[in-house]
This record gives C-alpha cells, structure tokens and sequence, in this order.
C-alpha cells in the first residue's frame, strides 16, 4: 500500500515579482496623498487659469491666449515639478514614523518592490493631476474661442464669406493647438524623473526636509547643467580643477533643459515626433536608472 | 555606505553614457527652434535674480507672460519709455513669439510715435519730430529683430512693409518687405497685391511694377480689385503700353429705370 504523500490543499507559492503587489502599494500611496489634500492645489490652479481669463478680456483675442496658454502651461510645470519633489521626499520618512514601512516589510514584499509601488503610486499622482489641469486648461480656453468666434461674427456681418472665414480661421490658430499635447506630456515625464531622483536621494537621507531641500537645489542645477557640460567639454580656457568640477556637474546631475520644450509650445513651436520620442525616451531611461539606483541602495539600508 | 559609493560610480558611469546623447538631443532642440535662448548677465540686470532664476528653471514664457502684464499697465499710465524697456526683455525671453515682437513694434511705432508728435509737454515742433522718428525706428528695430528669429513668418516682413509705407512713406523699402512676405509659406494673396502698389509708386521702377502688377491681374477674376485695375491702368499711361496690350475694364452698367 502506498501512501499519497502529496497534499490536495493549494499551496500558495511565493512569487519574486508581483504587479498585483505593486499596484496595491500603487493604490495605497496614491490614497494616502489625496487623504494629505495634495489635490488642494488644483484649486489654486482653477482660480489662477479662470482669474487669468477674466482678467484678460481686456486685451486683444491673440494676447488673451499667449497670456493664458503661459500661465496654465507653466503653472501645470511648477504644480507638478514641486508636487514631484515634496510628496516623494515625505514618502519613505512618513511610512518610517507611521511604522507602515515594517508591516509592509514584514510581509513576502521584496524592497525593489515597495519603491516600485511608491514610484507608480506618485505617477498616478501627477498623471491625474496634470490630467485634470489640462481638462479644466482646454476647457477655459475652448469657451474663450468660442466667445470670441461669436463675437468675430456677429461684428463682421455683412462681409464677405472669405474675410469672415480667414478671421476665424486667425482666432482658432491663436487659441487652441494640438502641439500643446505633446508638451504637457513632457512635462509628465520631466516630472517622473524628478519623482524618481527625489526617491533616489530618499533612500540615503536622513530626513524628509533634507530630502526635498537637496531636490530642489538639483531641480536648479540640473538646469543649469548643459551650461556645465558645454564649458567642460568646448575649447574655453579654464583651470583643471574648474573643468574636473564642470565634469562632476555634467555626469552627476540630469540635464532638465532638455524636457523645457514648453517655453517653445506655447508660442506655436512644434515638436517634431522624433524629437518628442527622444525626448520622452531620455525622461523614461532617466526615471528607470534612477529608480533601479533607489532600489539598489534601499535593498542594503538598515531599518 | 559601500552601495552608496558604487551608485556614485554608477552615476558617474550612466553621466558619460547619456553625454553624447544629451549633446545631440540638445543640437536637435535647436534646430528644432528650441533651447535658442540665451539667458546672459544683461538680462538678469534688467529681470533680477528671482525671475532671471525661474527663467532658467524653464518658466521663461510665464515670467514673459506677467511681464507682458506690467506692459499693460505701463500703457494705460502711457509710460512710453517703460514699455520699450519691457518690450526688449519680453522679446529676449520668448523670442519666437510673433505676436511679442508685432506688438512691441506697434505700440512704439504707432502709439508712442503720435503721443511723442502730440507731447503738450514739449513746445519744440523740432524735437516732438524727433521724438516721433525715435519711436519709428524703435518700431522698425523691434520688426527686424523679429525677423532675425524668425525669418520664416511671414507676418513680421508684412508688418515691417506696412510700416515703412505708413510711417517712413519708403515706398522701395515697403515693396521689398511684402514682397519677401508674399514669398513666404502661408502669406495671404493680398500680400502680393501690395507689394505690387508700393513699387509702382517708386519712380524708375515702372516698368517691374508693371509686370508684377500684369501677372497679378492675369491670375484672375479675384484678384482684379479696384485698386490693381487703377495701378495698372496707370502703369499702362506711363509706360505708353500699346492699346491692344492694355486692360480690358467693364464700362459700368448702368441700371434701366
């Protein structure tokens, strides 16, 4: 007689990689920065986009939406970068003092796999975010190019057919402008590197303050880095040390001028989709080095 | 500490494998029209440090944006002389803006010009006049430099005739400007109509005129206004074109009562 020594319950087995796993910590993190009231400052966004439109009715239709494509563009730069910044470099600390980080530990979750749930759980953020900026953005604007398409027609009657349509056809090249999509998708990305590099100096910090204070120090460098790189690598005379500190610069920080292609949008600028995709493609590579850093360093961090 | 210093390696690594990358991303922006801005001393002098550091933080269009506010204001105070400086500063930070540059250009050249011709404050005739040519080429300066940056548009190179036309009464000058503005991509037809006007009012140019005017006319029905049917009907007098070359216009019919 042989006895079956295999047993009929189901075995859970241990999986190395879960997307479930990361997509709850995905959930979870995005749940408890809109309990913060992150999401307070779209407020601040709406009041300046419709203030900004109201205020400017006073000026020509073409100014009207230069000024109000600049102000909600660069807001939605300076909401997401800071948002970006801030909320990461509170993350990890948050969860320290909460003790969420030990019960979360504790459990068959590999560290790579908490900061990948941290990383995805702040590009939910900023993506919902600059989702909803953008919605309320193209709305303002779609009913300020209507207003001034009536008001084009009802001023021009009388006239002909062909002055009336190359009028309009001037009010809607001025308002809104398909280019103005794949520029707000740059600014995601730039901010998903940010995310991920503040992530990155949080795993070796000591302190949320100190994260976000040397986040926001690299946010200036980093702008100033290709003026860096170009000094260490042209013909200008200068010390050795000078060019060795240039150096350290040009390979430590990112170069964030490359993802400033909305100064150019706004104006009517296209971007090309090859540079849109090299772009793009240098903002993921970024955000994936930095993160497979992060994880490198957490993994081997005493707690 | 050990992962630390290794990250530090491998950041340094990843730094030379993305310099080359980033060196032909950046020539890409550029000719590309971005990344053209140079932000120099001159111009922290002129923004201070605070907005000169949001502007090279990538918020160039925002700080030309409020900027451009100041201006207005600097208007209904009709503080001339601050708009200039305003223009200039705005013009450098977003200098692929059209609309910057054609509104500068018209506020010196079109609304300062008369205020310094009308200045009750100034009795010198002399020096008003001077004051007013100032402010032309104020304007002039602003539509050149637009064009610098952006010799593709041809809205600037339109302003630019219309301004030597209206103010300098340059009609050579006028007539080469909307005739590089026709040429360009997207110029409306009247465009061509009007650079054709202003070199037949150059004299010794009639006979090129002439025949801008001809070919225009020979395109069609919609292009024979009234005023390139009496430009050309003038051409044809002074060049003595021969009756049966010359312009068949439609006497005007008269309605039966």
């Amino acid at each position: 007689m042989t006895i079956n020594t295999t047993s009929s319950l189901p075995v859970a087995t241990h999986r190395f990689f879960s997307l479930s796993r990361v997509w709850a910590l995905a959930l979870n993190t995005l749940i408890e920065l809109t309990r913060q009231k992150v999401f307070y400052f779209l407020l601040i966004f709406a009041l300046l986009v419709i203030g900004n439109s109201a205020f400017m009715a006073q000026f020509s239709f073409e100014e009207e939406f230069q000024m109000l494509k600049d102000v909600s563009l660069g807001a939605m730069s300076i909401f997401t970068s800071l948002i970006a910044m801030l909320a990461t470099a509170f993350l990890l600390p948050k969860d320290i003092e909460d003790r969420t980080l030990y019960t979360i530990l504790a459990k068959p979750v590999p560290r790579f796999e908490y900061l990948l749930g941290k990383l995805a759980g702040m590009l939910l953020l900023l993506l919902s975010s600059l989702l909803l900026m953008s919605a309320l953005f193209i709305t303002v604007l779609a009913i300020r190019e209507n207003m001034v398409i009536s008001d084009t027609l009802r001023q021009m009657q009388g006239m002909s057919q062909n002055e009336v349509t190359a009028a309009i056809l001037k009010v809607k090249t001025s308002a809104l402008n398909i280019n103005l999509l794949p520029g707000i998708a740059i600014i995601f990305i730039k901010a998903a590197l940010l995310v991920a590099m503040t992530l990155l100096i949080s795993t070796f910090a000591s302190s949320g303050i100190f994260t976000a204070l040397v986040s926001i120090a690299i946010y200036f460098i980093g702008h100033l880095q290709a003026t860096a790189r170009d000094y260490w690598l042209g013909n200008v005379s200068i010390t050795w040390i000078t060019r060795v500190f240039l150096a350290i610069v040009a390979l430590v920080f990112p170069d964030l001028q490359a993802f400033n292609l909305i100064d150019g949008v706004v104006v009517g600028t296209a971007i090309p989709l090859l540079l849109f995709i090299k772009v793009f493609g240098l903002g993921l590579l970024y955000t994936i080095i930095y993160y497979l850093f992060a994880a490198f360093i957490f993994s081997g961090k005493e707690l | 500490m050990k992962r630390i210093a290794l990250t530090i390696v491998f950041l340094l690594a990843f730094g030379a494998l993305r310099a080359p990358y980033e060196i032909m991303l950046q020539d890409s922006e550029k000719s590309a029209q971005f990344r053209t801005v140079v932000l120099n001393l001159t111009l922290r002098e002129q923004i201070g440090q605070t907005s000169f550091l949001a502007a090279l933080s990538g918020f160039r269009s925002l700080i030309a944006a409020f900027l451009w506010i100041d201006a207005h204001i600097a208007w209904e105070k009709t503080e001339w002389g601050r708009m200039a400086g305003i223009f200039g500063i705005v013009t450098t930070l977003q200098p692929h803006s059209v609309l910057y540059w054609d509104m500068s250009a018209w506020h010196m050249a079109w609304n300062a010009s008369v205020a310094a011709a009308e200045d009750k404050n100034q009795p010198s005739e002399l020096l008003r006049k001077r004051a007013q040519h100032q402010y032309f080429d104020l304007g002039r300066s602003f539509l050149e430099r637009g064009i610098l940056n952006n010799p593709d548009k041809y809205y600037l190179y339109e302003r630019l005739g219309a301004l030597e036309r209206d103010k300098y009464e340059n009609h050579a000058a006028a007539a080469a400007a909307f005739a590089k503005a026709a040429a360009l991509p997207d110029a409306p037809p009247y465009i061509r109509r009007f650079a054709a006007y202003e070199l037949s009012k150059v004299p010794g140019k009639e006979k090129e005129a002439y025949h801008m005017l001809r070919e225009i006319f020979d395109l069609g029905e919609i292009q024979r206004l009234p005023t390139l049917m009496k430009s050309l009907q003038e051409m044809e007098k002074k060049l003595d074109i021969p009756q049966d070359q010359r312009i068949q216009v439609p006497a005007p019919s008269r309605e039966k009562k």
